[in-house]
């Protein structure tokens, strides 16, 4: 343990107090610590929207809402959800577990990672400011299509300004993980000794490089439509609505992996922890990651079969859509491989691990029936849609989001958590994850459509059970943010290794974790004990 | 000279490599633009040149009377309340390589003088490389009085290649009041 010792005789672990610390802070902990609580606000922010839909869903008829405001509500909700509770999310998982996990004193952009952050509340406050304008919050749907998304109100300007610092800040989030990941590891890390959520960040960073300025180049096309005469999207001076599908989905279909990726390194490194046992094929698993994250950039029209494309189109985006299956395949298949005869426990962390497993492969296999071009003309802007995205989105990135912070938490705060809480917190949050979404199914394969706020009364009763759910699952995410609240005060001190069979750098680190880490690289000895994979 | 200013060295050169690749990631989502417009001339698919552009009444040819195809009039306003726009007949039975005239009817109600444009579609879209038009109100912008209405034609023959199993058509406008593109021009 000669890390303690140096830790102890560290002078410089000061750091201002009060609230300039938080503004100024360039420790990657700290702005971690940011991007974790910021996406949590907007997990209840989004969830709470969440709440009034399925609220007025709740029965057939218009209940609460005017139907604009009900359209604000789920395109805000999108939004909300992608780039304010998971995106950020993830960058905070990164900022925290980046340098501790490759051996490196800090994120090697310390300033721009400031920055990044700081963006998000401004970009948020751009967004949310919508409600009080005239014409209300944007209606469109969080893909934007024109014309309608050019017939908001103020609103409209507003929303494509927070889009632009949301992209922002995430294309400098990236390129400090590349930056980081490529120049910052301590010597002997190589790259195929990297954990997996090192390697699927990696990845990520890249996709978000190469897709977030496409979508900022949509949305100021968009823009300068509105305000400025031009015509990239309207017909009558020769421009194609779309076109605006093709180049969202070309963004848009990467973003999903975006959403993902990082969710298959936290489950890559869950599931080994709790089996005891060292990751089932660890290259496979890097390849299979490599090729999702290229097939993702071909297959975007798979999102728009039924607005009109050749025969060959629909094909090729058809059959290469189904390809991704195979590496998706290798990899929950090598999870499963992972616990085979392993000596598994049932924590937390593993038990939304493999929650995650069962359900995100659940929302894979309805995403194969969508990518069927002749059915998705049947499930195109159904509720099937809605409950598949669902499953790939809640139970697949925000569960795995829940595993990574009960795995970390006790490395963060230096106490165990309430294990009986959150045992309560996984059941009943997967219990009514499935009353929410699982019915969606049914309700989209009997033909019910997506972004309205009645129905048909033959949709009543799905509809139902699916709001009660949703009230359920609402209600038990309380207890998240109260575990947290009840860790940071105290608990039962935490070991360094926290979890007996934990293998990585960041677990040769003291809990709490030091507020500066690997100043002195990692011995060569403590890299090959926590690249035990 | 020493380790942490070549790290940081490092670090700059990389970080400005990424910025490039960022810039560029943007341009490409502009270059897309005149790449989809490329594929949609290679495909035909959605291809508006190939909609608006006129075609000689000699190409017409002589006259398949054995055959007959229904052809569909729709007329579309991208925003309600301040035009009026309707084809004057619904459907035409035609013969391919006939000329035929039909005809639309727009009024202006937009409160004053302005320029509109129609942008013309056919379906199924297979059909649009055999549907010609001679002469069209939606090759130029139109210019309308305030509270103007007026008849405007278009003279069009299909071609005797049309697939056989293709009997009916449909040509549709949709009318745009362009007098914000103008005035920005």
């Amino acid at each position: 343990m000669a890390y303690t010792e140096h830790a102890a005789h560290d002078h410089h672990d000061h750091k201002p107090s009060g609230m300039w610390r938080w503004l100024s802070t360039t420790n990657h902990k700290d702005i971690g610590t940011l991007y974790l609580i910021f996406s949590c606000v907007m997990f209840f922010v989004g969830g709470a929207m969440a709440m009034v839909i399925r609220l007025e869903l709740f029965k057939p008829g218009m209940q609460f809402l005017d139907p604009a405001f009900y359209n604000s509500m789920t395109t805000v909700h999108a939004l909300a959800m992608i780039f304010g509770a998971v995106m950020p999310a993830w960058v905070g998982l990164a900022n925290w577990m980046i340098p501790m996990q490759v051996g490196a004193p800090d994120m090697a952009l310390p300033r721009m990672n400031n920055f990044s952050f700081w963006l998000l509340p401004f970009a948020f406050t751009l967004l949310l400011l919508g409600f009080f304008v005239p014409g209300g919050a944007p209606a469109g749907g969080w893909t934007l299509y024109p014309p309608l998304v050019l017939q908001g109100g103020d609103s409209f300007p507003l929303a494509i300004f927070a889009i632009h610092l949301m992209g922002a800040s995430s294309i400098m989030g990236a390129i400090n993980v590349i930056v980081t990941i490529m120049n910052m590891r301590a010597p002997g890390m190589t790259l195929l000794r990297m954990p997996l959520f090192v390697w699927t960040w990696l990845i990520t960073a890249y996709l978000l490089i190469a897709v977030m300025p496409v979508l900022a180049g949509a949305v100021t096309m968009l823009l300068t439509d509105h305000f400025f005469g031009t015509s990239f999207f309207s017909a009558s001076g020769g421009g194609d609505p779309v076109m605006f599908q093709h180049v969202f989905w070309f963004f848009g279909h990467p973003e999903v992996y975006i959403l993902i990726l990082p969710a298959f390194g936290i489950v890559s490194e869950v599931i080994p922890t709790f089996s005891r046992k060292p990751l089932f094929g660890y290259e496979a698993m890097v390849y299979a990651t490599a090729s999702i994250a290229f097939l993702s950039f071909i297959v975007w029209a798979h999102h728009m079969f039924t607005v009109g494309m050749p025969l060959a189109g629909e094909l090729f985006f058809m059959l290469s859509t189904m390809l991704i299956a195979i590496p998706t395949g290798v990899k929950v298949f090598y999870w499963s491989a992972t616990m085979w005869r392993g000596s598994l426990s049932f924590e937390p962390p593993m038990l939304f691990a493999l929650a995650f497993l069962f359900l995100f492969t659940i929302g894979g296999f309805s995403g194969l029936m969508l990518a069927i071009a002749p059915a998705d003309f049947q499930y195109q802007d159904t509720y099937f849609v809605v409950a598949h995205f669902h499953y790939v989105l809640v139970p697949g990135s925000i569960f795995t989001i829940f595993a990574a912070v009960y795995y970390w938490m006790p490395k963060w705060t230096g106490h165990m958590y309430n294990m009986t809480l959150a045992k309560w917190h996984f059941w009943l949050s997967t219990i009514f994850v499935n009353v929410l979404f699982f019915p969606q199914h049914f309700l989209g394969l009997a033909g019910m459509p997506r972004r309205i706020p009645d129905y048909a009364t033959q949709f009543a009763d799905w509809n139902m059970v699916s709001s009660i759910g949703g009230f359920g699952f609402g209600v038990s995410q309380l207890l998240f943010p109260y575990i947290i609240y009840k860790c940071i005060r105290g608990g039962e001190k935490a070991t360094a290794q926290v979890w007996e069979g934990a293998h990585g750098l960041e677990w040769e680190l003291p809990s709490p974790a030091p507020y500066h880490t690997w100043e002195e690289a990692p011995t060569p000895a403590q890299i090959a004990h926590g690249a035990e994979h | 000279m020493n380790e942490s200013q070549t790290l940081k060295r490092r670090n700059r050169a990389l970080t400005g490599k990424l910025w490039l690749f960022v810039a560029g990631s943007f341009a490409f989502g502009f270059a897309l633009v005149p790449l989809y417009r490329v594929l949609c001339q290679i495909t035909g698919f959605g291809d508006q040149k190939l909609l608006s552009v006129a075609v000689a009444p000699v190409r017409a040819g002589s006259v398949e009377a054995g055959r007959t195809v229904t052809v569909e009039f729709m007329a579309n306003l991208p925003t309600v309340g301040n035009w009026e726009f309707r084809p004057s007949q619904a459907t035409l039975q035609v013969h391919p390589g006939q000329l035929y005239e039909a005809s639309f009817i727009a009024h202006n109600l937009t409160g004053h003088d302005t320029v509109a444009q129609a942008v013309p579609n056919i379906a199924p879209g297979e059909a649009a490389s055999w549907f010609h038009k001679t002469q069209c109100f939606c090759f130029s912008p139109q210019s309308f009085k305030r509270g103007e209405q007026r008849v405007m034609p278009v003279r069009f023959f299909i071609d005797r290649a049309l697939p056989i199993y293709v009997d009916r058509v449909t040509l549709s406008y949709t009318f745009y009041d362009t007098a914000l593109h103008v005035a920005a021009r």
